[in-house]
């Protein structure tokens, strides 16, 4: 294994020689527990451990109620229902895979977030990052089509709505909706489709996670400054670097334990604060709610899909010069993919050599700017599609995009960066003077 | 770094969940007092089995809870009847429908409460989740962080809504009701001041009926709900210990490498 160099697994004993020359299980285990990692990380650097709790969270907690569910349109409510009532624990389980995803995306979005702005996503990292953009496509495929299952109204009115973005494609678009629903509507042939793919998916997310996970071990872990941990010789590593076990472990848990407050509290206490109370009304084709929204953690995107109407002056120029092909709706649906699109493509779009936002003094400015038209951009997707909310959502949009496509790449030219420290190791003793690098 | 965006995203949170309630326009809802809210509520005993009263005497001309179980009344948390009143209420009040008999026969406690009579009528099983009370201030959501999601108040709001006014459309009398989305709801005004006697002798005035009738739809839509705020209550105590075990430990394990002093 190439990267930082560290102490590596030496079996000892007959029995640990005779499986490590078998099978390097417990060499890799220990490869990967006992990573260098720089040792200024700070708490932005716990998502990551939040993230895997989710995921087995979910699993596990799925796992369960998928014992107990029924993926039939007829009996899916009343199914959840029983699990609500008639099963040991059920509703206690089935409250923390609702909330299970909320805690996940939550964090999903500080952990995206941070990398942002610690340029986490840029060379040599950019597989690392395009991979957890998979992730969090896959996340956002797996809790859309989760949300179908309990078939409540906004299950079905929310299948209807997103599984018609796809209808918007120009001449194949209905052959591909038709396909994806198994049928002309949202139905039974849906249902279980959405159930089957909710199960499979988490497992391509564990792979994937897998995968995300040995490509920054490969890498190294960025850090709040950017600099490279230096990897010349072990001695000068140590400097930079503790090993991931116990000093990570141990933070990262505190963080995890005080996250798990809030969220069980939640749980506990108002289990469906985060929920749609339509969702509580069983799905019915005839019966359109007044106003269907997806989950919150969809809202930035879904205002994005919504923000591009038939008067702005991009979409009747694009249906002009495509003949009419581009229409608002599909101009929209471009646009929704597109803004998380220009996400994955940062590590090409950001031309600065500074890694990280500490040391470039306009760059957060854009950043923080960013982060807050995050914030609005999700409250004006719940809002209805009508002014001034649309105007908002517009704004909010064209800025996303500028940030990606016209901010990043100026910035890197023109921005004059801050002084970065030499070392991690003079950055951590700039914070504990006491600091000494420590004696074997 | 952390705290700004931390600030940003709790805030983001707890604004867009609200919002996300969409906020079509309702009636004015207001807050009821209900035993059961906040951390530590529980629900009464007696108002649950006060609310039964109404509902059978009154919501179940129309109304049903397909989806609660009738011995449910005799579980901790609930109504809490004896497992003998439970199966006399149920043999005396429904008859279900028996596919093996091929015909009806006195309900059990094994049965669930019968649907709805009538065809407009919605099953009122889970009504107490399915409506949100409150959605302010200013479309935020936030005001159910500490009054609750509001459904009880709005199912009580409704039965105390009643202007008196009436008009007919469509063919229908639709009534005047300050707290239903539009002001014009297809349902009689079900409640008058003494409609139900009450063993215990409480007020029966609407206003308390309607009240008693919105904790027990409130049992009705989360019949788990003590348990689940012991459990929330629980595992937020483990939690925090845990926390400070870890804390400790973290602190100590760090305290060489920032050269700090170990105590």
């Amino acid at each position: 294994m190439s990267g930082i160099p560290h102490d590596h697994y030496e079996p000892k004993t007959r029995g640990e020689k005779w499986l490590h020359s078998r099978l390097p299980i417990v060499g890799l285990l220990y490869d990967t527990l006992m990573i260098p990692t720089p040792k200024n990380l700070n708490w932005m650097w716990i998502w990551g451990i939040v993230l895997a709790f989710c995921l087995v969270l979910q699993i596990v907690t799925g796992v369960v109620l998928a014992m107990h569910y029924t993926p039939q349109i007829d009996l899916a409510f009343a199914s959840v229902e029983h699990i609500m009532r008639n099963v040991n624990g059920g509703q206690f389980i089935r409250y923390l895979h609702m909330n299970g995803a909320s805690l996940f995306f939550f964090a999903v979005y500080l952990h995206i977030f941070r990398g942002l702005y610690y340029g986490s996503y840029k060379a040599p990292r950019e597989i690392t990052w395009i991979v957890g953009m998979l992730i969090y496509l896959m996340m956002m495929g797996t809790a859309f089509m989760g949300y179908v299952l309990p078939w409540g109204q906004m299950s079905f009115w929310g299948a209807t709505v997103i599984t018609g973005l796809f209808g918007a494609i120009p001449f194949i678009g209905e052959s591909i909706q038709t396909w994806l629903l198994g049928g002309p509507a949202v139905d039974n042939a849906t249902l279980n489709r959405f159930f089957s793919l909710h199960y499979l998916l988490p497992f391509v997310i564990a792979a994937l996670v897998a995968v995300h996970i040995w490509a920054f071990h490969t890498t190294g872990n960025n850090n709040p400054t950017g600099v490279e941990v230096r990897r010349d010789s072990k001695a000068e590593a140590e400097k930079d670097t503790v090993p991931f076990w116990p000093y990570f472990v141990i933070k990262d848990l505190f963080a995890l334990a005080v996250i798990l407050i809030v969220f069980f509290a939640i749980v506990g206490f108002m289990p469906n604060y985060l929920g749609h109370p339509d969702n509580y009304i069983e799905a019915n084709p005839l019966v359109t709610p007044a106003n269907i929204v997806p989950e919150w953690y969809f809202l930035p995107f879904y205002a994005i899909l919504r923000a591009f109407t038939s008067d702005v002056w991009v979409v009747m120029f694009a249906s002009w010069i495509t003949g009419g092909i581009i229409d608002a709706k599909f101009f929209g649906v471009l646009a929704m993919f597109g803004a998380i699109a220009v996400l994955a493509l940062v590590p090409w779009l950001d031309t600065s050599r500074v890694r990280s936002g500490k040391y470039r003094p306009m760059f957060k400015w854009w950043f923080w700017l960013l982060a807050i038209d995050f914030v609005v951009l999700t409250w004006a997707g719940a809002q209805p599609a009508e002014p001034p909310y649309s105007t908002i959502s517009l704004i909010g949009s064209a800025y996303w995009f500028a940030y990606f496509l016209i901010i990043l790449p100026i910035l890197g030219v023109i921005e004059k960066p801050l002084a970065q420290p030499d070392t991690i190791e003079a950055d951590f003793n700039a914070h504990y003077p006491k600091a000494e690098t420590p004696a074997e | 770094m952390f705290k700004k965006l931390g600030i940003i995203a709790v805030s983001a949170l707890t604004l867009s969940a609200g919002i996300a309630l969409g906020a079509p326009g309702g009636g004015k809802v207001k807050d009821v007092d209900f035993s059961f809210e906040g951390p530590f509520g529980t629900f009464d005993q007696n108002q649950l089995q006060r609310g039964l009263k109404v509902y059978t005497e009154v919501c179940a001309a129309c109304h049903g809870l397909k989806y609660v179980p009738l011995r449910t009344l005799a579980d901790e948390g609930g109504p809490q009847f004896t497992e003998d009143e439970v199966r006399a209420y149920a043999a005396e009040m429904y008859e279900v429908f028996d596919a093996e008999l091929d015909d009806f026969r006195p309900a059990k406690p094994s049965d669930n409460f019968p649907g709805s009579n009538l065809a407009g009528a919605p099953d009122l099983s889970v009504m107490a989740k399915a409506r949100a009370g409150f959605y302010g201030p200013y479309g935020t959501g936030m005001a159910q962080l500490f009054k609750g999601m509001g459904g009880a108040e709005y199912i009580s709001a409704i039965l105390t809504g009643y202007t008196g006014k009436e008009k007919e459309e469509a063919g229908a009398v639709i009534y005047e009701n300050v707290a239903f989305t539009g002001g014009w709801i297809a349902m009689a005004p079900p409640l008058s001041d003494g409609q139900v006697d009450f063993d215990d002798g409480s007020d029966n005035s609407v206003k308390y009926m309607a009240e008693d009738v919105s904790a027990f739809l409130m049992w009705t839509a989360e019949p788990k709900l003590m348990a689940r705020k012991k459990a929330g209550l629980t595992a937020v105590i483990i939690l925090t210990l845990l926390s400070v075990l870890l804390y400790l430990t973290n602190k100590r394990i760090w305290a060489p490498i920032k050269g700090k002093k170990t105590s």
